[in-house]
């Protein structure tokens, strides 16, 4: 309606009986935009999700999507939406052309129409092939698909992403990536959760980090990685004679204290400008005669970035 | 309301496109009755005497029309059971359609599922030589009073179903439906049960239309107990009983999905 937010959640709360899942959950997606609900197992994102997808009631807080009140205008919420939820929630016994025609139908198409739509669909994603085959036999991936594309059948201008590729090898979590970002362009709405960083690096444009039915931290995913330092650069050495010497030389290029694992002789530093140092650094220990097994440069994992947020909060 | 009649009707035609696309459970349905008429009216039959006196075929045939309306309350959990689990349930119940539809769709279908039970069940009892000595009224009364049970169970099915929480609990239920089929006077006279548990069997819903049944098919073996004698007026009062509790309750507890 005009609204310029898809999504607006303010002290969401709820509780199953003796235990908070949700501890006033306040978020905001505009419209055309990624947000990214990250956190770990438990944190509250699926429930999130079910309240703003009107599956669920939360005992306290509002919620707008695509500007209805989910609990007292649902309906209109259901007709602005498409969920795509943990587990693929398709009909197994059905082929894939059924399952779409019927999702179709029940969004209000006519016959005609909705079969039109099925079949758009299926050569979308791919599966014109399997059209007439029962879901159960899908791979996967293919599942994944079906479900994507069964929440798209009413064109949804928001769409909410459970955990979109939990479970899916490298490539078909590409597709999946794909996929969302050519709907993003076309003006749809996402609110997508994931416990992958690289995810919502990829895809999001905000990410609201949860943690125990919270929302710790949020911001683009540039301010956040700053707020933590950043990636890292590891080096894992061939001798560990060689660890003291190295410790040395990495210090001076990356301008960082080092932190230094014996037992795997490895040794790691926070780094700014990611290739030039990595260059500057592999030059140094080989001008320094230091023979190295293994360098990477990585992202901070999931599990850092709690231990970082959760650190400070408890500071 | 054209759209409540729409959704009920694409949720019906996919349970129709299951029974197309995987016929093998539909036809183990169809079938189990059709084994148990067999077996009971040519295995067992001889050693089963009809209270009153007549012939075992024409006496079994009635408890085995509503036995099947009965059993087949199971699929109807399982149904219920296994869309929840699937996250089929949810998806539902995020979509823009009339909510009624999902129950209503589910019924819709079990009745469908019914009716071609019985059909089949009938041709099979005509086979072993079982008639409908009523006339032509009474008999489709007594069809009609069956497909009243089955309409009544599958409220109570719906409403186990959605208290379910996944296979094991679904298992469970389906052993308790064993005892209800068979404490009733489907396969013997409830006289010749010990004390209570004929009690238990004469006041059975199933009893109630299986006497109704016997009475207008024209068939053997109605007994005499007052129970028995007022079997029309239960065979009505109790399913719609049921409904009256259970139809509500499913409701209720379909909307309370969201807590
Ligand atoms: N119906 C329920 N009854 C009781 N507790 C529940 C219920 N639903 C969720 N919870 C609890 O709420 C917490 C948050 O669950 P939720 O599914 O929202 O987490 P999540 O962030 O999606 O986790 P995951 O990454 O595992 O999917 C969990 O501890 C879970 O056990
Ligand atoms: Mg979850």
């Amino acid at each position: 309606m005009g609204s310029e937010t898809a999504v607006r959640a303010e002290g969401l709360t709820k509780r199953y009986g003796g235990t908070t899942v949700l501890d006033g959950v306040d978020l905001r997606l505009e419209r055309g935009r990624v947000l990214g609900l990250l956190g770990q197992n438990g944190a509250g994102k699926t429930t999130t999700a079910r309240v703003l997808t009107t599956l669920l009631k939360a005992d306290s807080g509002r919620a707008e999507v695509a500007g209805f009140d989910v609990a007292t205008e649902a309906r209109r919420v259901r007709a602005s939406i498409g969920l795509v939820g943990q587990h693929a929630a398709v009909d197994e016994v059905l082929n894939g052309r059924d399952n779409l025609v019927m999702f179709a139908r029940l969004h209000g198409l006519r016959p005609s129409a909705a079969r039109a739509r099925a079949n758009e669909l299926l050569e979308r994603f791919r599966l014109g092939d399997a059209a007439k085959r029962p879901v159960g036999k899908y791979s996967g991936g293919m599942r994944r698909r079906l479900d994507l594309a069964a929440s798209l059948v009413c064109t949804p201008k928001v769409l909410f992403l459970d955990e979109p590729t939990t479970g899916l090898d490298p490539h078909s979590r590409a597709e999946v990536w794909a996929e969302v970002r050519a709907l993003v362009a076309a003006g749809t709405s996402v609110l997508l959760t994931t416990q992958y960083l690289e995810e919502a690096d990829q895809l999001a444009d905000h990410i609201a980090v949860m943690a125990a039915g919270r929302v710790i931290a949020e911001g683009s995913p540039a301010a956040l990685k700053a707020d933590l330092g950043g990636d890292r650069i590891e080096v894992v050495l061939h001798e560990a004679a060689d660890l003291a010497r190295a410790q040395a030389v990495i210090a001076a290029t990356t301008g960082e204290e080092p932190l230094v694992d014996n037992d795997t002789r490895m040794i790691g530093a926070p780094v700014d400008d990611r290739v030039r140092t990595l260059t500057r650094t592999v030059n140094a220990l080989h001008d320094a005669g230091i023979d190295v097994e293994d360098v990477t440069l990585r992202r901070p994992t999931l599990d850092e970035v709690f231990l970082h947020l959760t650190g400070k909060e408890a500071a | 309301m054209n759209r409540l009649a729409a959704d009920t009707w694409t949720l019906t035609q996919r349970d129709l496109r299951h029974w197309v696309a995987q016929p093998t459970p539909v036809v183990i349905g169809l079938l189990f009755p059709v084994m148990t008429v067999l077996m009971f009216g040519f295995l067992f039959g001889g050693a089963l005497s009809v209270p009153g006196g007549g012939n075992y075929r024409e006496f079994l045939m009635p408890g085995m029309f509503a036995l099947t309306m009965v059993f087949s309350m199971e699929s109807t959990m399982a149904a219920v059971v296994t869309d929840a689990q699937r996250g089929v349930t949810d998806r539902f119940r995020s979509m823009p359609m009339a909510s009624s539809a999902v129950l209503l769709g589910r019924s819709c279908a079990d009745m469908l599922n019914a009716a071609v039970g019985l059909v089949v069940l009938v041709v099979c009892g005509l086979l072993v030589g079982w008639r409908s000595n009523g006339s032509f009224g009474a008999t489709v009364l007594a069809f009609a009073l069956l497909l009243l049970l089955r309409f009544a169970l599958i409220w109570v099915g719906i409403y186990l179903g959605l208290l379910m929480n996944g296979p094991e609990a679904l298992a469970a239920a389906q052993i308790l439906v064993w005892p209800l089929g068979f404490l009733s006077s489907a396969f013997v006279s409830p006289d010749t049960m010990p004390g209570w548990l004929g009690t238990v069997a004469e006041w059975n819903p199933l009893s109630a239309t299986v006497a109704a049944t016997r009475t207008l098919f024209g068939n053997p073996g109605v007994g005499t107990s007052w129970a028995a004698e007022n079997a029309a007026v239960f065979a009505v009062v109790w399913p719609i009983l049921l409904v009256v509790i259970f139809l509500p309750l499913s409701v209720r507890r379909y909307r309370a999905l969201s807590h």
